[in-house]
């Protein structure tokens, strides 16, 4: 079954309909992303989240994550060693929807705010704290910078 | 492997191969509770932005329109569907071949008798409800999932169906099933479609 699909058809509808734009729209967005994030990490099975250290929990994201919502893996890790991580997804399928081209750069942030809260959300459960941010230099390819809060 | 040089010495990029995605089996479940999860926010948003159980209703129903008026293009091109004669053949293609495709369930058929044009898609197991056990206090009208009618509504008006779809029975308000009704109304007349362009 194309529950893949579902979600991205759900994701879009999100974006076309009322959340159309505007400040609180893209917290609204974030924010129910973040929701999705808690409930999926606390949806999994305990023996898979025993990472021995953050960038354990980083690459999961990377890999395991991405792999379930977006059938693919990020395309590239970069990290300072210092609680900065940027994910780079050079063909990220949320964007695909959006025509190619520039013109649309200024639209781009609603495409990406679920996604920063999912991946803030799912930090948070994994006990994580963290600030997500996300930005396209051209379409589709966009990178997720994710900053661990440090206590 | 770490970069020589000063062009910027806060990163490392970390050059490496990600072995195989985890079990399948793993990450489809996260990918179904994604969809399940999102749902569920996309409710509780509603819920938060209008008062009304009618006015959530009403948004699920047009949000579903708008999905269905796109996802009826992915449909016809993922599954090879033989052409339908009769509203009969279409509510099966609905329930056996859209439903398992997006919902991953087969909801049963039922037809009124007394009428050729009506309809039920009986809804045993449902994964938009699955970590539903109940309504949230004070929204006893509300119809969970009614973004499932807009989506069937918009679907149907595409390949130039016009019909009424709402839910007559819902577990979540105490019923013994859930049912969706499908009325099927006047077909529009394709001549007159084409005319009109």
């Amino acid at each position: 079954p194309a529950l893949g699909e579902s979600f991205s058809f759900l994701h879009s509808s999100f974006i076309s309909s009322f959340w159309g734009g505007g400040r609180n729209s893209l917290t609204v967005l974030e924010g129910m992303g973040f929701r999705v994030g808690q409930g999926l990490a606390e949806r999994l099975p305990r023996g898979a989240l025993a990472f021995r250290e953050e960038l354990d929990t980083i690459k999961f994201l990377c890999r395991d994550l991405w792999g379930a919502v977006f059938r693919k893996q990020t395309d590239n890790l970069r990290t300072n060693h210092q609680g900065t991580y940027v994910l780079q997804d050079n063909n990220f399928p949320l964007l695909t929807q959006m025509a190619w081209g520039q013109q649309y750069l200024e639209e781009t942030p609603k495409f990406l705010a679920f996604t920063c809260g999912l991946l803030r959300g799912t930090l948070s459960a994994l006990g994580i704290e963290s600030s997500v941010t996300a930005s396209v230099a051209s379409l589709p390819a966009c990178k997720f910078q994710v900053v661990i809060q440090k206590a | 492997m770490s970069r020589p040089g000063n062009k910027r010495p806060e990163y490392h990029k970390i050059d490496w191969h990600l072995p195989a995605i985890s079990s399948s089996a793993s990450a489809h479940s996260m990918n179904r509770d994604l969809f399940v999860l999102t749902y569920g926010a996309l409710v509780a948003q509603l819920c938060k932005d209008y008062e009304k159980d009618e006015d959530v209703n009403n948004y699920l129903d047009k949000m579903g329109y708008g999905i269905g008026i796109r996802l009826i293009e992915d449909f016809l091109a993922r599954s090879y569907v033989k052409k339908c004669h009769s509203y009969s053949e279409i509510t099966d293609l609905i329930a056996q071949v859209a439903f398992k495709m997006y919902l991953g369930i087969t909801p049963s058929v039922t037809r009124n008798e007394s009428s050729r044009n009506e309809f039920s898609l009986i809804l045993d197991k449902n994964p938009l409800v699955e970590f539903v056990e109940e309504l949230p206090a004070g929204r006893s009208s509300l119809c969970y999932c009614n973004l499932l009618c807009g989506v069937i509504r918009g679907a149907l008006e595409m390949v130039h169906l016009t019909a009424d779809v709402t839910f007559l029975q819902d577990r979540l308000k105490g019923d013994k099933v859930t049912e969706i009704g499908i009325t099927f109304l006047k077909k529009l007349e394709e001549k007159k479609y084409r005319r009109k362009k």
